[in-house]
């Protein structure tokens, strides 16, 4: 099946998502769609699914024009689309998610289960991909969920696979075994439309690649056109991809988290008796795949977590038991994942947002006071400092870009004289640009003495940044590794195979798709 | 910025570890074996050696005649709290395990429970099971037509409080419609219309103008208490022959059935909304959890935005829904005045809507487990008649609150784990 779609506008208000695109995509092909978050890659495939509703343009598919009310149409018309965030229902069984909106049924109305699952057994063994269609989807692991998603599409008969950021959520093998799916897919006639910011996982799997920028097509490229240059045309300017970094000449520590454990609000343990030092003027990272205990360890170490047990020290005080105000007064900056909803307050001004810890001491506040014109007065500093892209301190916080956003709360935990700074996923959702800037900060700021710990599901945002490497899985740390561990390494251990056995596996394993990009780089 | 907190809670649940229910507490497996000792030492050990409870087994309407039972007191209540005790055996075997106590379990502990207390308090006396049976059902008759509302409402997403008000709208409508054309069957048919008239507004207001769910229910509660209140004081009161004297439908024994010792009288001379009732039940359960309907609707209720994906019309479905409810509502509202007392009288739902809710949490969102909990509840309330007859040792002020006692309790989540619909009470827009 050929899909083509022709000049697409869509609108929302005065924001133009997609201005014109013009997309074509060959019978069995994997076709990249590169661009950064918000770029409009996602408004392009709902349009294309049917979500949305194109404000100009139109979708042809083999040679004729089509029209889609809803997602029904889309399937209908052979198109199969893995959002990035699963489209699965979570107390059904595999073969019920399967067969949603497309029952198998005996005697008329009555559920044919058997049918379902002998489909999803068909699948599943087809491709290799080892899935019980009676287990419940909210028991199963992520990548297999995603596996699920697949074989949905495929139960339906899709001839174009759209692969919305699939691997945002995989480990590295993950990714590896994803990629083999996604070529076996292509060897059987599926088309593929690959979605994704990543620009490794590009090169290493696109027969073609469009690249968006700012709702717009900027050009298309193929496979063996460089990483910076892939950048560039994403971003619109030269970026630097690599961080400037000079060796790193850690002092004292300054942190130093003993047997912490952390039980969740369902009694279950997530993070499970993680030691960890971070000394002063270092970048310690940790990686892992998302939902291994990261969140709730650095939630632990700024104070809002609750049922813990250990020792967390910050220059030998224990601070475990403190509430998060008073660890801030002892000088720790924490970036939380998620912004809009635990670094911002999406209704207040930028101003207010700058000053969201300090607003209740001088300069901003005395007694019951606060002092709007001081505060505005040091926005205006900081968003300055910060290159903060706002149309004014006065603007609300919610009305700034992700990335600008990412500035205002790096701003306001940076604004002041830290002893340690913790950032968890600082660029998640951020502009290849702003990440370039946030990366230099962080790198200023240990270089200022500050211990730094960093949170981050992005293998290359670790090894750009870190001077060692803390992996965890299932809430322990797997090893403490040195910054300049080779990726195929890390992945085996985001994957909980220990320090030992994951070097001795990589080098019998050889590179991966992935990792052969690095020894190219090398060369 | 409703979307982000809804797409935060995959993202921070994603942990790759094992099943993400919650393990079952020792909160239920405890209260029952306290309770359980409580029955043992009270009821058993504490009553008459020599007394006995009579429990008549036959009515006049069978052909077989069973002789009544007659139970030695004290043996009985003690081996009715050994039975409790074995049940919160069976509950703590089960959280041992860590798997959820299956909801027969508290159902059949409360109802053993109550039935020591039966026995005990009935020392000396004796009492008609058969009509002590089909007194509990017909008290359990509009609370089952509301929770089955309340399961389908809220299995496609849609919070219904307004169950209270469907059931009075019911009461009345049939009522009035039948004392005005004389016919039991108009009335019968006129409820239902009258619940799927309070749904459309509920439906209008929650799905196509978004407004909290909650509000708009309770709001409609208020206006059909005004309205009925309103029309009652100055219509049917005023002209009670023509307006509000429907009669009440006559019992249809079904031949056979009704010769099933004890249980057959009660179930099987019954008016045709109970008959309808049992209907409702079945038909609701299969269709939920064995068709293509039941799986979308769930669907709709669990994950909108997936259903949707697979070309689902979320909100259609949940119109459809709470139409639907609207009238299941309605015919439980037809059992107030057709079905028992042939006349409507002010409010006479009394809060019938809000026990029916309860019945539904009780029994998990499924129409079966409604059905059982709606019995126990009329099976509380029954006792406390029953009791009160036979001028028990317990003051009747504090039989009286039984019923919601077992509601607060089944509602506390004593039954172990309850979950809701995960899209339940939250209304679905595009992006």
């Amino acid at each position: 099946m050929k899909l083509e779609l022709r000049g697409i506008t869509k609108r929302f208000g005065s924001f133009t998502a997609n201005d014109s695109i013009d997309l074509v995509v060959e019978p069995g092909e994997i076709h990249s769609l590169l661009g950064e978050n918000g770029a409009g890659k996602s408004t392009l495939m709902n349009v294309l699914y049917g979500l949305l509703q194109p404000d100009e343009g139109q979708v042809v598919i083999d040679g004729e024009r089509v029209h889609f009310d809803g997602p029904g149409d889309a399937v209908a018309a052979g198109i199969g689309m893995v959002h990035q965030h699963f489209m699965l229902v979570p107390v059904f069984t595999v073969a019920e998610n399967v067969m949603l909106g497309y029952e198998y049924t005996k005697g008329g109305q009555f559920l044919d289960h058997a049918a379902a699952r002998q489909q999803v057994r068909r699948l599943s063994e087809r491709f290799g991909f080892d899935v019980d269609p009676d287990a419940l989807v909210e028991d199963i692991p992520v990548g297999v969920q995603q596996r699920v998603e697949i074989i949905k599409a495929l139960a339906r008969d899709a001839k174009v696979l759209i692969l919305d950021e699939p691997t945002a959520v995989l480990t590295p093998q993950e990714t590896d075994e994803l990629i083999a799916i996604m070529r076996e897919l292509k060897q059987s006639g599926t088309s593929i439309v690959f979605i994704t910011h990543k620009l490794r996982e590009v090169r290493a799997v696109a027969d073609r690649i469009t690249v968006i920028r700012r709702g717009k097509v900027v050009g298309t490229a193929d496979p063996g056109t460089s990483e910076a240059e892939l950048a560039s045309m994403m971003v619109g300017r030269t970026v630097q991809l690599t961080v400037d970094k000079q060796p790193f000449a850690p002092k004292g520590e300054v942190l130093q988290v003993e047997d912490l454990s952390v039980r969740d609000d369902l009694g279950r343990t997530v993070v499970d008796g993680v030691s960890l030092d971070v000394r002063g003027g270092e970048i310690v990272a940790i990686a892992g795949v998302q939902g291994n205990g990261q969140t709730e360890l650095v939630e632990a170490i700024v104070g809002l977590g609750e049922d813990i047990s250990g020792s967390i020290r910050l220059q030998g005080k224990q601070i475990l038991g403190l509430n998060a105000k008073e660890i801030i007064d002892l000088g720790v900056g924490y970036v939380p994942e998620d912004r809009s909803h635990d670094g911002l307050i999406e209704s207040f001004t930028v101003a207010e947002n700058l000053v969201l810890s300090q607003h209740d001491r001088a300069p901003f506040g005395s007694g019951l006071l606060y002092h709007p014109a001081k505060v505005k007065a040091r926005a205006n500093e900081l968003v300055g400092e910060f290159d903060v892209r706002t149309q004014g301190v006065e603007a609300t916080a919610g009305s700034l870009s992700g990335g600008n956003q990412q500035k205002v709360v790096v701003a306001r935990e940076m604004s002041r004289p830290l002893k340690l700074f913790v950032a968890s996923q600082p660029t998640r959702g951020v502009d290849v640009g702003s990440i370039e800037f946030l990366h230099n900060r962080i790198v200023a700021e240990r270089d200022h003495g500050s211990a730094v710990l960093l949170v981050s599901t992005e293998l290359d945002e670790v090894l750009a940044l870190a001077d060692r490497i803390a992996v965890m899985y299932r809430g322990r740390v797997v090893g403490v590794v040195d910054g300049d561990t080779p990726r195929d390494v890390l992945g085996l251990m985001m994957a909980g195979v220990p320090e030992q056995d994951a070097r001795r596996q990589a080098a019998e394993q050889g590179p991966t798709a992935l990792t052969v990009q690095d020894e190219e780089a090398r060369q | 910025m409703s979307t982000a907190t809804r797409e935060r809670l995959p993202e921070s649940s994603t942990i790759q570890q094992g099943p993400l229910r919650k393990p079952p507490t020792w909160k239920s497996p405890i209260i029952m074996g306290v309770l359980g000792v409580v029955a043992l030492l009270a009821f058993g050990l504490a009553s008459n050696a020599g007394d006995t409870s009579t429990f008549g087994m036959s009515t006049g309407a069978q052909r077989l005649q069973i002789p009544a039972l007659v139970l030695p007191t004290r043996p009985a209540a003690i081996v009715l709290s050994v039975l409790c005790l074995v049940l919160a055996a069976v509950a703590a075997a089960a959280v041992r395990v860590k798997r959820p106590v299956p909801l027969a379990v508290p159902i059949g502990f409360a109802a053993l429970w109550l039935l020591a207390f039966l026995v005990w308090s009935m020392a000396g006396e004796q009492v008609p099971l058969p009509g002590l049976l089909g007194g509990t059902l017909l008290l359990s008759v509009p609370l089952v037509f509301g929770a089955l509302s309340g399961v389908l409402c809220e299995r496609s997403g849609v919070i219904n409080i307004a169950i209270e008000g469907q059931l009075l709208a019911g009461a009345f409508a049939s009522a009035l419609m039948a004392s005005v054309t004389d016919s039991l069957w108009i009335g019968l048919v006129m409820a239902p219309v009258a619940g799927l008239l309070v749904a459309v507004l509920l439906a209008m207001f929650t799905i196509k103008y978004v407004v909290d769910q909650i509000i708009v229910g309770v709001v409609l509660n208020v206006l059909v208490v005004g309205l009925t209140g309103f029309l009652y004081g100055r219509v049917l009161v005023q002209n009670a022959d023509v307006f509000n004297q429907p009669g009440t439908f006559s019992r249809i024994p079904i031949p056979g059935l009704i010769e099933i010792p004890v249980l057959g009288p009660a179930l099987f001379n019954q008016t045709i909304i109970v008959y309808l009732m049992y209907v409702a039940v079945i038909v609701t359960q299969v269709a939920l959890f064995r068709t293509k309907w039941g799986l979308r609707v769930r669907a709709v209720g669990e994950h909108p935005k997936a259903a949707d994906t697979v070309g689902i019309k979320v909100n259609r479905i949940r119109v459809q829904n709470v139409l639907l409810g609207g009238v299941v509502a309605g015919f439980g509202g037809a059992f107030f005045t057709l079905g028992s007392v042939g006349a409507f009288g002010r409010e006479m739902t009394a809060g019938q809507g809000f026990i029916a809710l309860a019945a539904m949490i009780f029994g998990r969102w499924s129409p079966v487990g409604a059905l059982f909990a709606a019995l126990l509840f009329g099976f509380a309330n029954q006792l406390q008649g029953t009791l009160g007859a036979l001028g028990s040792p317990i003051p009747s002020e504090f039989m009286l609150m039984a019923p919601y006692l077992a509601t607060i309790f089944a509602v506390a989540g004593v039954v172990g784990r309850v979950r809701a619909p995960a899209a339940d009470g939250q209304p679905y827009t595009k992006a």
